[in-house]
């Protein structure tokens, strides 16, 4: 096995290696170093690296390994998406506003992953503050597909996407507000997992929108993002959201096959407008393994699709004007200091920190929380919101798991959408119902179109991740459509 | 015109710092008063980014015993919500407060003898504060932010327009202070700023039922100040309306210095906060049986207290030691061993409350007899009780031993009285001739003479001799 073959590993394979002893954590962390060097200055998924960490991480992993009490993903290298915090680590959420910042704490979500032993490699990029579906928003530059460089990675998660599907890290984090872990994991073609709200801790989260954000895994399988989301979950005191339930739940027979099951198809989203013919494709052969796996398809309807993408779209930059009323530049991040007065240093701050579609968001929002037009958008879109979280409990009469694609299209070419912000936002059309309505999804690579990967979406009830993983499994297993890592040319 | 044609109608909004040991949404301490800016903070209470708000516990259930002792109803669903704004001492540009949905609503208390309407009690973060360098605001070249009363918690008790007067809404908040001290909800000192009193205030012809123009008054710092700046904005508003002009809607503040109000905030530039729910905190289902739990553990408050005093003291002595527990608690001990209440009260109002120690209440109740009884002066009553305040021995052990003890004795007093009209006969003949004024000359040269002196009999017999 040469040093570069160690960044093609999953993280079962990985901690095996390292317990036999074949190779040692500072092995793993180095033939990701070379890996980086050659290809990040095309791929772009990192914003900035962590030595410091994982120089004592690596170390820290190699003793325990050694002592033979090595915990779950000792030495296993990890991207952290740029809203996550890290204490000591710039953290900016894809933003110049927040350039320089470097939090005096750590989200809850990625200390339990270093208290178990992963190895921090870098920071990845993002969308502004997790607002797109390309990473193209980033305040800093575009991240490319790793399968195609002209093309983007998804977004809003594109960096840690891209990151693990360019073996630059095994497994990453990142975060789903509307589909911002899924879409990018099914465009990059790896598996990425948005939990139940709730299952994961948002403290140290840099919020986007609080009700919809949610913390998740990309991972070369299905396995290794049930493992990851396991030791992540669990009651948090500092996120008064977090659920008190169980981690490990989530692993609760995730292997056990589909036989029996009966898997909802929605038509809504099989023929939701714009899907490309080469993606159904992939679903409909998609279906067919699973049918074959024993698992009955049964059509089902979530009649209020069409308003969710509006319902989400006031709903979430309703949220995110209010949480980014922070950023006004008197306690940190970038300041235009040199403002006549009090109300000028916000704007010129604010400004010149966010991006067009940041701005555009904090807009949209304040407007829909205005005396005068709350009723008509917040307060209906919050109906809209029961509305569909309704559909779902309906559909879930008719079935275990819903599936579908996790997008519409494939990876689209850069700066195709960027002028037109509507389109943009159609590449969640399938994804925001289950941040709305609270779900646990999956996407897992089902093919190819063309050489650019196809992600298969699997929703479950609330709490039922171990069910969405259960499907995502078997599906995996019957196609050997494994995650597969690009040679990036 | 006369101004009794006119009829005042004000509504209160109270602030009152719940007593916890820390913030509202996080583990930091409540700072004390002097503490250095920005030293009581933490990454939730600063508003840095990816930090959530957890409520604290302590202050749920202060709300909730303030508003069992207004019987506020308590509904089964309550939220927070985000008031939002942009201000430096803001730090997260939008305020944790509730807005449709309090904690608690249509509760009532009785002032003298109206009953004010209570309209909500709800639970909020408070903000930081500017400390301007310059003397005024508009002159400040620089402007610093502590931000150690951010998320403080507060508590704000809103009443419906029922109170008529200035002297009314302060006696209102007298009473509050009394009942947040009385179930333990909140220490409630305006001079330490646990409390603030804001009034609306608008005046209306008597008789009329529409409301007028109202105005909002703010920095006020003590029940005294409450009252007069009421008082003075019922007239400023009474001078603008008979001279044909009309109010203004908007906040004014108070000034000590100069004893007025004026103009701060116009509300027609009224900001639109935006509220919406708090995304960051579950909406709060309470536990019936904790509320139940609450209402059974709460004490008398002071208005019982009150009533139960009135049959035995005057309404100013019952309504001034039911506001305060640990005076009514001596009061009552102190009468329960005998002593007559009317005595005990004013010996508590007058030199057990102005000294700021308790005696215990066996003592007190000693003291109190033996002045009663004639057995010493109020003079030397006042001499034992701080000495056994202060060394806690009984009030007889220390008449004893100095001797103390009234002389009642007539024969002693009729020569000592005949020796004073013999000292001053410029005095007496004085009060001969109808200066009745002289005999404070004749007691005050008897009391020095013979400080024991039963001073009733010593005067009826001065008074027998000089007829």
């Amino acid at each position: 096995m040469t040093s570069d073959d160690l960044t093609r590993l999953t993280i079962k394979d990985a901690s095996r290696l390292l317990r036999l002893g074949s190779i040692s954590a500072g092995d793993l962390v180095t033939a990701h170093m070379d890996r980086i060097e050659r290809l990040d200055p095309k791929v772009k998924a990192y914003l900035r690296f962590t030595p410091e960490l994982w120089e004592k991480q690596a170390e820290e992993a190699d003793r325990r390994i050694r002592e033979g009490n090595a915990p779950p993903l000792a030495g296993i290298p990890v991207a952290i998406k740029d809203v996550l915090c890290v204490r000591g680590v710039e953290t900016t959420a894809g933003s110049q506003i927040l350039r320089g910042f470097k939090p005096p704490y750590t989200a809850t979500a990625v200390q339990r992953l270093f208290d178990a032993g992963a190895v921090m490699v870098g920071v990845t990029n993002c969308d502004e503050f997790a607002m797109g579906s390309s990473t193209e928003n980033s305040g800093y530059f575009p991240t490319h597909n790793p399968w195609d460089l002209d093309r983007v990675p998804g977004g809003s998660s594109g960096g840690s996407a891209a990151a693990v599907a360019s073996g630059q890290a095994i497994f990453s984090l990142g975060t789903d507000t509307g589909g911002s872990i899924r879409q990018p994991a099914a465009l990059c073609g790896v598996v990425g997992m948005k939990p139940t709200y709730g299952r994961v801790s948002r403290y140290g989260l840099i919020a986007f929108a609080s009700s919809l954000d949610q913390i998740g895994p990309f991972a070369r399988s299905v396995d290794d993002a049930a493992v990851v989301l396991s030791l992540m979950s669990g009651l948090d005191p500092l996120d008064a959201t977090s659920s008190e339930r169980p981690g490990m739940e989530v692993l609760n027979n995730h292997g056990g096959g589909v036989r029996g099951m009966r898997l909802g198809l929605p038509r809504e989203y099989h023929e939701v407008e714009g899907i490309e013919p080469r993606v159904k494709a992939a679903i409909d052969a998609a279906l067919l393994v699973l049918q074959r796996e024993g698992a009955e398809i049964v059509d089902v309807s979530l009649p209020h699709t069409d308003y969710g993408l509006a319902a989400y779209y006031i709903i979430a930059p309703a949220e995110c004007s209010s949480n980014l009323a922070r950023f006004d530049g008197v306690r940190y991040g970038l300041s235009a200091k040199d403002a006549p007065n009090i109300t000028d240093e916000y704007m010129e701050t604010r400004r010149k920190g966010f991006g067009t579609e940041v701005r555009r968001r904090v807009m949209l929002g304040t407007y829909a929380l205005s005396s005068g037009y709350y009723d008509a958008y917040y307060l209906k879109a919050q109906k809209v919101r029961t509305l569909i979280k309704r559909d779902f409990d309906e559909a879930f009469k008719k079935c275990d798991a819903i599936v579908s694609a996790t997008s519409p299209t494939v990876a689209f070419p850069i700066g195709s959408k960027t002028q037109d912000p509507l389109s943009m936002y159609l590449c969640d059309v399938l994804t925001l119902g289950g941040n709305l309505a609270g779900l646990p999804g999956i996407s897992v690579p089902c093919g190819t179109s063309d050489g650019l990967p196809v992600g298969l979406q699997v929703l479950a009830p609330q709490w039922g991740e171990n069910v969405a993983l259960r499907v995502a499994r078997a599906y995996e297993e019957a196609s050997e459509m494994k995650a597969l890592v690009a040679d990036v040319v | 015109m006369s101004s009794d044609a006119w009829e005042v109608v004000i509504g209160m909004e109270v602030h009152a710092q719940p007593r916890t040991r820390s913030k509202m949404f996080c583990g930091c301490a409540i700072a004390p008063l002097n503490a250095a800016p920005n030293t009581y903070v933490c990454e939730v209470c600063l508003g840095l980014p990816g930090v959530l708000p957890v409520p604290n516990e302590a202050a749920v259930e202060a709300v909730l015993k303030t508003a069992l002792a207004l019987n506020c109803e308590i509904p089964r669903h309550t939220k927070f919500d985000r008031k939002n704004y942009m201000y430096p001492d803001l730090p997260k540009g939008y305020q944790i407060s509730q807005y449709d949905l309090p904690m608690s609503v249509n509760g009532s208390i009785e002032v003298g003898e109206r009953k004010v309407r209570i309209r909500r009690v709800h639970l909020e973060e408070d903000t930081g504060k500017l400390v301007h360098a310059g003397d005024k605001l508009h002159k400040a070249w620089e402007s610093y932010v502590d931000l150690n009363r951010a998320g403080v918690p507060l508590m704000e008790i809103v009443s419906e327009p029922d109170i008529r007067s200035a002297d009314e809404a302060r006696e209102y908040a007298m009473e509050l202070q009394a009942v947040l001290r009385a179930v333990g909800a909140s220490d409630a000192d305006m001079e330490k700023g646990q409390m603030r009193a804001e009034p609306n205030i608008s005046i209306r012809r008597a008789g009329s039922e529409d409301l007028g123009v109202k105005t909002e008054l703010k920095n006020i710092n003590s029940f005294r100040a409450l009252q007069r700046a009421i008082a003075f904005e019922v007239e400023r508003q009474r001078q603008v309306l008979e001279s044909g002009g009309t109010v203004v809607q908007e906040t004014r503040g108070w000034s000590e210095s100069e004893q007025r109000t004026f103009s701060q905030r116009s509300k027609e530039l009224a900001e639109d906060y935006r509220y919406f729910p708090e995304p960051d905190i579950p909406p709060l289902e309470l536990d019936r049986a904790w509320i139940e739990e609450l209402r059974g553990a709460l004490p008398e408050l002071p208005s019982m207290r009150r009533a139960r005093f009135v049959g035995h003291l005057s309404a100013r002595d019952a309504a001034l030691l039911a506001a305060d527990r640990e005076l009514a608690d001596l009061y009552e001990r102190a009468v329960e061993r005998g002593a007559p209440a009317a005595a005990v009260a004013g010996w508590i109002i007058n030199e057990v409350a102005p000294s700021g120690k308790l005696p215990s209440p066996e003592n007190l109740a000693e003291l109190v007899r033996l002045v009663s009884d004639g057995d010493i002066t109020r003079d030397q009553g006042r001499e034992v009780l701080i000495e056994s305040v202060e060394t806690g021995r009984t009030p007889a052990e220390i008449v004893a031993e100095h001797g103390y003890a009234q002389v009642s004795d007539e024969s002693e007093l009729r020569v000592l009285a005949e020796a004073v009209i013999d000292a001053n006969p410029k005095a007496a003949a004085d009060y001969r001739s109808g200066k009745k004024q002289a005999m404070q000359a004749l007691m005050a040269d008897l009391r020095k003479r013979a400080p024991q002196a039963n001073p009733k009999l010593a005067m009826e017999l001065l008074l027998k001799l000089l007829d």
